[in-house]
Order: structure tokens, then sequence, then C-alpha cells
């Protein structure tokens, strides 16, 4: 991201809620140089030449971080670029995110992953990691220079959008692993069973006439790939949870003792197949798809007991001709960097079926997978903060986006709860064009 | 009625309505003069993304006989060959400010899209394996003919349900008109959930005998190459409506093209019990229908100038 001076700013009479540093309660939020200096009585602190920020009634939250995002860099700018791509999860809230390697052409060699983080450098707002692809070019048959890629910086590995489909190839990866760290995150998907599906099978997807995608095809992955991190020892981290099959399937591995770790994204914690009535690719087909709502309050279960640990938004923009297609033909993917706290805000605090708490917990919960350290609000720590108006209330896209595509699975929605101001690693990288500013003394 | 996307989305009031109008367009068949002017100086495009052989043409007709303007596009050969996409197909089409578009596409919705796109009325004739709602009311006018209603009737819809759009019409119309209905099949051949729709699940014909009408599906033979069936001998043994289980009062039907020999035997086929060649009549004069309603009948538009002789009945304002 874009170098300079930590930024020095107080937060004036916030209420700042970090539940994993057991911090709750109103309080000047002092960053100084870019770091949390002090959480002082409200209204006590210096200003010592800092901004300041009016944040009576509103909340100071550890900023979150996405563990997976598709920046569409190399090769399909038109959808997403880096610098819109972050512009985006700054606008959400995130103090960082990491960036898949799917693109054209994959990310698999060190000099991809360098040119990557050179340009993150240049055009970020908010820091990206990058992984690097288990297989060369994404084909699932042989390794990428997986020692190589660590040193050149990539934070992991993964083959998403595609499943690793040979036990044999992922087996060798986790041995590998043992040399070079790098968790491998794994899209579960048995292409066999899913086939030409298009949305998750069952009553709905018999209605519609449309090719379902059985629940079994990611659990029975799942399963598959915690035996085989079990027995090699390995770390992996399953993305993109959608079915009850695979809470439980995740749970057992946990219970077992496997290192596993998974999320789940904010639509499938929100929205059900139903949706998929209205034939909406734009809003409504993504991989995995929507699944029922006895899958839906699964996954909320799971990230209430801790099975999930993260919430991931799987952000994956699309242009508008791959969208204004029949529902079959669309790509898959929904956009969701800007909406994800506030739709689980909307759709799970304020009905109370999630504690708000938890939902920071979680939001923020995908850094310690890959190794990075938890966003915090504990003085001292680098200064991530998601400065929140949890009572304001907009409508998705009425103001535009700062993603490149507006593909977003809330475009429409009016949702409850809004980041009015994003601190990622000690700079201020989003302000809320409505927000106003104190004057600084 | 603005457009006609799906069964799902009418009435049974509306289904009735476009079947009494099919009626009245019977009564213009057996006329020496078969056409009507009603659509004068109104152009209907035809676009059709897959092969049909009887759709197409009983629309053409159908337009024909109602005196539009007819525009037929297939996609072979077509623009959309050269990778032009729908809307820019639709956009193109819409130049000649069309009256209405039938469309038949290969994938689901596609006819709902074309409604967003465009000015025009959208008839559906077929949009993947989700819905084809004038074969539907093609069929319950065939039905209606031999059965005063189908209230209370028991229809069994057999064969691959899970990849016949003209199932799930049916079914849902069938439902719509107070029939019960079971859809009846190999379980791989059954798509699950299928009876959240209304339907009983039946995986042999066991219970055949129960039925007043049975509705047989044609089984693609590339079917087998996939697993979904391990052998058309095997199918036919097991799902194929022949005369032995064929009872001499239940009705046959068929959406056609017919695979004999595989979901029908040759004798059921030519038996008294079918009505296959008169659904096949049925679609002409249900297909003027449904363009009647859509473009004459509650006078979205009024009628042409001039269109005031051998009217089925009289509505709009003759000049």
């Amino acid at each position: 991201m874009r170098s300079g001076e930590g930024a020095s700013v107080v937060l004036r009479g916030a209420t700042v809620l970090d539940p994993v540093a057991g911090i709750e309660g109103a309080h000047d939020v002092v960053v100084r140089a870019g770091r949390i200096a002090e959480l002082a009585v409200p209204g006590a602190a210096a200003a010592d030449g800092a901004e300041e920020v009016e944040a009576e009634g509103l909340h100071a939250l550890p900023a979150f971080f996405d563990p997976h995002v598709h920046l569409r860099v190399p090769g399909h700018e038109h959808k997403e670029d880096i610098e819109t791509g972050t512009r985006a999860a700054a606008a959400g809230g995130y103090c960082g995110v990491i960036a898949m390697a799917n693109t054209e052409p994959p990310v698999s060699t060190p000099a991809d992953v360098e040119a990557l983080r050179e340009a993150a450098r240049e055009g970020a707002s908010v820091p990206v990691g990058f992984l690097a692809t288990v297989t060369r070019g994404m084909e699932g048959e042989e390794l990428t220079e997986m020692a190589l890629l660590r040193e050149a910086g990539a934070l992991g590995f993964s083959d998403d959008g595609l499943p690793l489909r040979s036990a044999r190839v992922l087996r060798r990866a986790l041995q590998y692993q043992r040399l070079c760290g790098g968790t491998i995150a794994l899209h579960e998907e048995d292409p066999d069973l899913s086939g030409d599906g298009v949305m998750h099978e069952g009553p709905v997807s018999a209605a519609l006439g449309l090719a379902g995608i059985p629940s079994v095809s990611e659990s029975t992955m799942i399963a598959r790939d915690a035996a085989l991190a079990g027995y090699e020892e390995g770390r992996i981290h399953v993305q993109h949870l959608s079915a009850a099959e695979s809470v439980a399937a995740v749970r057992a591995a946990k219970a077992t003792g496997v290192r596993i770790s998974c999320e789940a994204s904010p639509h499938h914690l929100c929205l059900t197949d139903d949706e998929v009535r209205s034939l909406d690719p734009a809003r409504f087909k993504m991989n995995p798809p929507l699944r029922a709502e006895a899958d839906r309050l699964a996954l909320i279960e799971g990230l209430r007991d801790g099975t999930i640990d993260c919430v991931a938004t799987d952000h994956a923009p699309h242009a508008a001709e791959e969208k204004e297609v029949p529902f079959e033909q669309a790509a898959m993917g929904v956009t969701g960097l800007e909406t994800a706290f506030a739709a689980l805000h909307t759709d799970l605090v304020l009905p109370g079926v999630l504690d708000l708490g938890l939902l920071v917990e979680r939001m923020a919960g995908g850094a310690a997978p890959f190794g990075l350290e938890r966003p915090s609000l504990a003085p001292g720590c680098e200064a991530n903060v998601a400065l929140c108006d949890l009572g304001a209330e907009w409508t998705v896209g009425e103001e535009g986006y700062e993603s490149r595509s507006h593909n977003s699975w809330c475009a429409g929605r009016r949702l409850t709860g809004r980041v009015v101001m994003t601190l990622a690693a000690g700079q201020v990288a989003f302000r809320l064009r409505s927000f106003s500013l104190g004057v600084a003394s | 009625m603005r457009h006609l996307l799906g069964i799902e989305q009418l009435s049974r009031a509306e289904i009735e309505a476009i079947l009494d109008r099919a009626e009245s367009f019977a009564e213009v068949g057996r006329r020496d003069i078969k056409k009507v002017p009603t659509l004068r100086g109104r152009t209907v495009v035809t676009l059709f993304y897959e092969s049909s052989t009887r759709t197409s043409s009983s629309f053409e007709l159908a337009a024909k006989r109602l005196s539009a303007d007819l525009v037929s596009v297939k996609a072979a050969g077509s623009s959309v060959d050269k990778g032009e996409s729908l809307k820019d197909t639709v956009a193109t089409l819409s130049a000649y400010d069309p009256a209405a578009i039938v469309i038949r596409h290969p994938y689901a919705g596609a006819a709902q899209l074309v409604a967003q796109w465009s000015e025009a009325a959208v008839v559906n004739a077929g949009d993947g394996k989700h819905e084809h709602p004038s074969q539907a009311l093609l069929d319950l006018f065939t039905l209606r003919r031999r059965l005063d209603s189908l209230e209370g009737k028991r229809i069994w819809i057999v064969g691959d349900v899970l990849h016949s759009r003209v199932a799930r019409s049916n079914l849902v119309a069938f439902g719509e008109m107070g029939a019960e209905v079971t859809v009846c099949g190999p379980p791989a051949l059954i798509p699950r959930g299928i009876e959240e729709l209304g339907c009983e699940v039946a995986h042999s014909l066991e219970r055949l005998g129960e039925a007043d009408v049975v509705y047989a599906l044609r089984l693609q033979r590339e079917r087998m190459a996939e697993s979904f069936v391990p052998s058309l001998r095997e199918y036919a043994a097991r799902f194929q409506i022949d005369s032995r289980r064929l009872g001499p009062r239940q009705l046959l039907m068929h959406p056609g093209p017919v695979n004999r020999g595989v979901e029908l035997s040759g004798e059921a086929i030519d038996s008294p019990q079918s009505l296959i060649a008169e659904q096949v009549a049925a679609g002409l004069v249900v297909r003027m229908a449904i363009l009647y309603e859509l473009l004459a009948a509650g006078g979205e538009r009024p009628p042409a100038a001039g269109d005031s002789e051998s009217r089925p009945t009289p509505i709009g304002q003759p000049a």
C-alpha cells in the first residue's frame, strides 16, 4: 500500500468494542503515528495536533480482515484491479485482504508474486496479501515452486475457483508445506458431483429446471481433505462453507485435532436458494451456491460455536455483460466487500440472531489462519479501526460502488449500519463522503 | 396479461380465458378462409435458439392466420452464430417495433430477460428445462375437449422429468386446474425435491392403473451416456407405456417428438386412447389464442385499421 507517515487521529468519545482484547466502553481512541497510543476517558485526551473526529454515538471496532477476495489482477482489470478492489475493502471497514490467485495467467511463479506485491505497494488503499496457486497454471497436476513462492512473499496457496481434484496432488502439497509453510486454502467441490450445476440441488432447482449442485459435492471433499491434512499434519483452510454437512465435517475434523480453519461468506449467512427464483444471476449466482434455510442456520451455528473461524466475502467482481445473460450462462460470483458488515449487522445482529461482539470477532478472524496478526484496538497495536454508525440507514448502490463491478448481492437493499471511516495499517484508508469531521485545534 | 413467461404466473381464470379463445379459433379453422385480420400491420418475431418443428411452425402459422407480419429468426446462420449476445439481438430486432417476440432458448429465464429488454409482449416458447407454457396450455385444451373438467382427475407424467420443461409447466398447469399429479420415472431422472411443487413421486408403473391420463415424456438417447439410465432396453422394460400397461379408459399424451419403442410402444401411439395428433392440432389454435390475448384482447394497443370482418369475437374499435 501507499507508504507515508502514520496518521494521528483522536476519535472522540467512541463506543469501543474489541471483545478479543477485552475492551468495551466509551473512550477517546488516540492514534499517534499510526499506532493506538491510548484509550482515554472521553474528552480527556489532548489533541496535540492530531485530527479530531467527533465519534460520540459511533462504534470503534477492530478493522475487518478478509481472507478471500478476487482483485482480478492480472488479466481481468475490466472487472476490478488492486486500486478499486482495495478501495472497496476500505469502504467496508477492512484493514487487509488476501487476494486469490485464479487470475489470467494464474499466480504461479515467484515473478508473478513479486509483481503483484509491487503493484500493491503502489496502488492499494489497504494491505494486500497474495496467495499463489497450488498447482502450475491451476491445472491440478504439477505443484508450483512452493518454497520459492514463499520466499517471493506468497502468503499461502490456493487453486480457488477450482477444487484440487487429485488427492495425491493435495497430499504432495501438504508434504511440501512442511518445508516452506503457507496455509493451503481449499475450494471444496467434487466436480463429478457438481457437474454442470448452477445452483443448490433441492426443491427450488427442481422447480426452475436448473441443474443442481448437491451439498455433498462440498462436504465429501472436506472430509477427504481433512483426513489428508490430519495424516500429513498439514495446515488447511476451507473456503466458503455453504452446507450444513460441511459444518459438521469441519467440526468433526477439529474435534480430532486436525489443523483446519474455515470461513463463511455473508451471502451464505444471509440468503437461501429461494432467492434464485428471481433468476437474477447478478445477485444470486455464485459457487458454492446459496443453499437451503437449514444450511444457513447451520452456518450461523458454526459461526457461534467457533467451528467457522471467520467471515470472508469471496468478493468476486464481474462486468455487466457477464451477468446480463440467462442464469445458466452467467459468471459465478458476487461482490461483497462494501456491504459485508452492514448486511450481517442488518440481517443477523439487529434481529438478535448473532451478538455484535461475536460478529466483530469473526469479521477480523481471517488474519490468524494465514499467520497474520489479528487487528486489535489494544494500546500499542498498529491502528486498524473501523468506525461505524450502527444506526445509519443506506441503500446499496444508490451512490455507486467503490468496486469497478456492480454485481453486489445486496444491490438495492436497505441496510442499517455503515462504516464511516477506516484506519488501515496506521493510515486513514477511507472516509464516508457525507461524514463531517471535527476541526483540528 | 402482458407476457406469457410461465404457467406459474397464470391464474386459473387467465388459463380458462385462453382456452375459451382457442375454442373460437377452432371454429375459424373450419371455415374456407382461415385467416382473420386482427393483427394486420403488426409484427411478430419468432426467435429460436434451439431447433423445433412443431412449436416454431405453429407459432408462425398462428401469427400468419392472425394477419401479422412475421419475422422468423433461427440462431443457426444468424448473427447469433457470430457471437452476438441475446441482449444485443433483442435490441436489433426491437428496431422493427415488434408487437410480440416469441422466444425459444436453451437456458432458463431467457424469455424473462427479453421481457426486460424489449417493449414487445414476450411469449416463452421454451426456456431451458424451465417452462414451456404454450405446450401446457395446448395440453389443457386437448384434455378439456375429452374431459369436462380436470377437477380430481389423476394424471401421471412418466419419464425423464429431470430434463423436461414440459413436465414442469404441465405439472403446475394440471395442478392449477384441480388435477392430482404423479410424476414417475427412475430416481436419477426425477429431480430431488419435486414433490414440493405439489405432486406425488413414483418409481414404478405398478399403480399406473389409477391414472385417468398418462402423459409420457421423451427420453433422449444421450441420457444413457450420462449414466441416467443404464440402457434403453432396461428403461423400456420398466417405464415404457405399451398396450399391456395402458388401460382402455386411460388417455395417452406425449409432447412429441416420440421415440417409438422407447417411452411409447408403436401400438400405444396408434391406439384410440392416444391424443397425440389432437395435441398437435391444438397447438395452432392455442398459439393463436395466446397471441390474441397478448396483443388484441384487453386493448394494450387498438387493433389495426380495417379490422372489422371475420373476427371470432367482437372486440376493439373498428375503423
